[in-house]
């Protein structure tokens, strides 16, 4: 068997609303590798966030199971490993922040674990360390810009040393300054200390920057890969109401009026390499 | 505007009072109040000033901060004056109109409101010195015992953390929500009682309906990072006896001693 | 004459505190009748404290703010008429809904200013229409709503006190760009319709350099530029090094212009690129390019 860490199989999802029950998922299946950095992108309402909230138990399976290293997430025992192990973080950074002294908040999983005191603190100064907040370990969350607070949460999550952490729409909130602050810090995260990344989002230009990208629409996984090979399909991701890179589009527009391009150049070097290359021979 | 509230805020500092264990604070201040409130001549009130004064120099607390915290409660100091200075019965100093000064008056007034000023600053000096969390980790420990007979030490200390960590944000929130309103013309400033009060509405249920959004979300925040109560819960601080505690301890002994001394042998008492 | 003019406006944030910031220092500019304008900075440059000035919710500690070229504060009694006249929509309208139906919600604003039902109804309609607001879901609670759906009803309760200057503190903060282009479309038509002059306040350069005649850059306290699309992203390097971002379509073309392609690099919007390729292609191969 494959090294999943997270793996859905056949999940069903239904809620009850004033009009009845809505179903959310229908069979999905999903699996997320050990160290992978992987982005699930779609709009409000596509179901992203329900899929989140699958993964550490805070939802149940209706229908189907989800696996966490192998547990069941239905499995009440379990329960503590689960969460333990992938770690949350959301999107509004004012409410998942507890304490009122950044290194108590993030003292709070492991002590919430029973972590001897001794390690606690080690691991407080490492989390901190790594987000880069060590400086402001005694500081008020409130008085700390989005980014920090963000980091500061993260850093929360990392202190219980887990596999994984599910970040849901962790920048939505933040200004572009703090959207950067959060979008180096898992990538690091990831890069260094090989921490597993789900990273719900609907800014495209974050779903680039990860190795794989998931898009969901109404329930479903419309499309998987690589974001070079996820971003070509700009009809598809236009159709469920994404947007796509500017240098993707300008691609599209090029291609569409008889230009010899590749789509999947995403970044701005990419990009003005590739048409330069058109104008090779008749430069000013 | 609301934000500039200094009473009961914490001035982190390394001082001897800052490292003191928290339920050593707790019950010195505890201990101090009734101290305060037994005392009677100058010679009392000496003393009391003398322990206090040298609690503020260690603490290293800008005497300048501490005053500041008073601001909001001179209405109280002074209305309080007042009345002792004008409604007690004793030998006239002097009188106007329907007024009358006693010496004894003017004696209880002087010392109500040092009194007043010694048991705030007092008091705040246990807040400015100790994180609230150290606070909220000490009351809960003080409690521990009582959790035989069911009084809920851990819930309790964990809702005064979650209130301290919010009470900022939700300040922060009263504003945005006012000025927003006030965009859209509400008056919060002008009419009578009644209409004042009505004036809140739009007010009050956005920020109700704020708070319980940020519970909810905060209450699965919580879940996520495996909360379960209080139950096998370790801490990141070990609250432990050290030696300042002692010192503390002794410099409170010495305090009684002196105190009781006074009021015993009458030393200092204006009568 | 413009609408809306401040000049050498300052504010200072804890006045004689430790804690004293100047958040604005002395700013002027001013908005034409019916001008769309965006105003960009980041965190902390002092644009919320500049909005909050030009509807009189926050008092200058320098210079002036006029509206129809009156200082606002001349008359200390009418600034609260000034904040009908400039509607100002907050970060996050969504929050502040607090009446039972929708249409209670969006009338909360015209109601102050005293109008009558009949015209509180017409208004209520027609607020709700420019923003997409179905008529059935006036009888609802805001809070059956979704969140976009109550994002446009918040700004709904603005449009229908019918302001001569509209503001707008990001009003797409959180949205999916589904729900993004929806309202910026919504408020570039509103705004057609009207006459109104529109301020949109945004960290996203691809938004303001989409709807905006002119972008006003702030940073620091201070107005750092101000001009059309075209003239403050011919100045894109100084952006940078601001730390503020430029669209990215705009440095593809400032890069191009480096590798030697013949391009505007000051371009900021993909439908440009493509047609000064597309000629400049044409116009030099004159046929099919790279055949």
């Amino acid at each position: 068997m494959k090294d999943a860490l997270l793996r859905v199989e056949d999940l069903d999802f239904v809620y009850d609303s004033d009009r009845g029950p809505v179903k959310v998922f229908e069979s999905l299946s999903l699996e997320i590798d050990r160290g992978e950095f992987v982005a699930v992108l779609g709009h409000n309402g596509s179901g992203k966030s329900t899929l989140a909230k699958h993964f550490n138990a805070i939802l149940l399976p209706a229908g189907g199971t989800v696996y966490v290293d192998g547990m069941s997430t239905a499995d009440e025992e379990l329960l503590y490993e689960i969460r333990r192990r992938v770690g949350m973080v959301f999107q509004n950074p004012d409410n998942q922040i507890v304490a009122n002294i950044v290194e108590e908040d993030v003292a709070f999983g492991p002590e919430n674990l029973g972590v001897p005191s001794a390690e606690i603190r080690e691991r407080v100064n490492d989390a901190l360390r790594t987000v880069g907040m060590y400086g402001y370990r005694e500081h008020a969350p409130h008085r700390l810009s989005g980014g920090q607070k963000q980091r500061v949460a993260i850093a929360g999550i990392l202190a219980m040393k887990p596999e994984c952490i599910v970040l849901d729409e962790p920048t939505a909130m933040l200004d572009p300054t703090g959207r950067e602050e959060v979008m180096r810090t898992i990538s690091a995260l990831n890069r260094e200390s090989g921490v597993t990344i789900v990273l719900i989002t609907h800014h495209m230009d974050e779903a680039a920057r990860c190795a794989r990208v998931v898009v969901m629409d109404s329930g479903k996984i419309i499309a998987d890969g690589p974001p070079k090979s996820v971003f070509t399909e700009i009809e598809l991701l236009r159709s469920v109401g994404l947007a796509v890179p500017q240098t993707v589009e300008l691609a599209y527009s090029l291609r569409q009026k008889g230009f010899d391009l590749p789509l999947n150049c995403l970044d701005v070097e990419e990009c003005a390499q590739a048409v330069s290359a058109l104008f090779a021979g008749r430069k000013v | 505007m609301l934000r500039d509230i200094t009473l009961g805020q914490y001035f982190p500092g390394h001082s001897p009072v800052h490292r003191m264990d928290p339920r050593t604070k707790i019950l010195l201040t505890i201990g101090y109040i009734v101290v305060l409130f037994i005392a009677e001549g100058v010679a009392a009130y000496a003393a009391v000033l003398v322990f206090l004064g040298t609690a503020m120099v260690v603490s290293r607390i800008n005497p300048k901060v501490a005053m500041k915290g008073m601001k909001p409660l001179i209405f109280v100091i002074v209305v309080t004056a007042i009345l002792n200075l004008f409604y007690t019965q004793g030998d006239e100093l002097f009188s106007f109109w329907i007024f009358t000064i006693t010496k004894q008056g003017l004696v209880t007034a002087i010392f109500m409101v040092v009194r007043i000023i010694l048991l705030i600053t007092g008091t705040f000096l246990l807040t400015y010195t100790t994180s609230p969390i150290l606070l909220t980790d000490g009351i809960e420990r003080l409690l521990t015992p009582l959790k035989r007979i069911k009084v809920p030490a851990h819930e309790l200390a964990m809702m005064m953390t979650i209130a301290l960590r919010f009470i900022p944000t939700l300040i922060e929130e009263t504003d945005k929500i006012m000025s927003a309103q006030k965009a859209r013309g509400a008056d919060f400033e002008s009419g009578n009682i009644f209409q004042r009060a009505k004036a809140l509405v739009p007010l009050l249920v956005p920020l109700f309906i704020s708070a319980f959004r940020r519970a909810d979300e905060l209450a699965v925040a919580m879940e996520c990072r495996c909360y379960r109560g209080g139950e096998g819960r370790t801490r990141l601080r070990v609250l432990r006896f050290s030696r300042v505690d002692a010192y503390g301890a002794a410099a409170f002994v010495l305090l009684v001693a002196a105190v009781v001394l006074f009021d015993l042998f009458g030393i200092g008492v204006i009568s | 004459m413009s609408i809306l003019r401040c000049e050498n406006l300052t504010h200072i944030y804890g006045k004689g505190t430790p804690f004293e910031h100047v958040a604005l220092d002395s700013v002027s500019f001013a908005m034409e009748r019916g001008e769309f304008v965006a105003l960009i900075g980041h965190t902390g440059s002092g644009k919320s404290t500049l909005i909050q000035h030009l509807n009189g919710l926050l008092k200058p500690d320098g210079g002036a703010v006029y509206f129809d070229e009156k200082n606002i504060w001349d008359e200390k009694s009418d600034v609260r008429k000034v904040r009908f006249k400039v509607g100002l929509v907050f970060q996050y309208p969504e929050y502040q809904l607090f009446e039972e139906t929708v249409g209670k919600d969006i009338a909360f604003g015209p109601k102050n200013m005293g109008l009558a039902e009949d015209e509180l109804k017409e208004r209520v309609r027609e607020a709700a229409s420019f923003v997409g607001i179905d008529e059935e879901l006036l009888e609802k609670s805001p809070f059956e709503l979704s969140g976009g759906q109550r994002r446009r009803v918040a700004i709904a309760g603005i449009i229908a006190m019918r302001p001569e200057a509209l503001i707008l503190d990001e009003p797409t903060a959180g949205l999916d760009p589904r729900g993004r282009d929806e309202i910026l479309s919504r408020i570039a038509e509103y705004r057609s319709n009207t006459g109104s002059a529109v301020l949109l306040v945004t960290h996203s350069m691809e938004d303001a350099a989409r709807y905006a005649e002119r972008l006003v850059v702030m940073n620091g306290a201070h107005v750092f530029m101000q001009g059309t699309p075209a003239e403050v992203f011919s100045r894109a390097e100084e952006l940078q090094s601001a730390g503020l971002a430029v669209p990215q379509i705009t440095r593809v073309c400032m890069r191009l212009r480096e590798l030697g392609v013949d391009i505007d690099p000051a371009t900021y919007t993909v439908e440009e690129a493509v047609r000064q390729l597309t000629r400049l292609k044409n116009g030099a191969a004159g046929g099919v390019p790279n055949a």
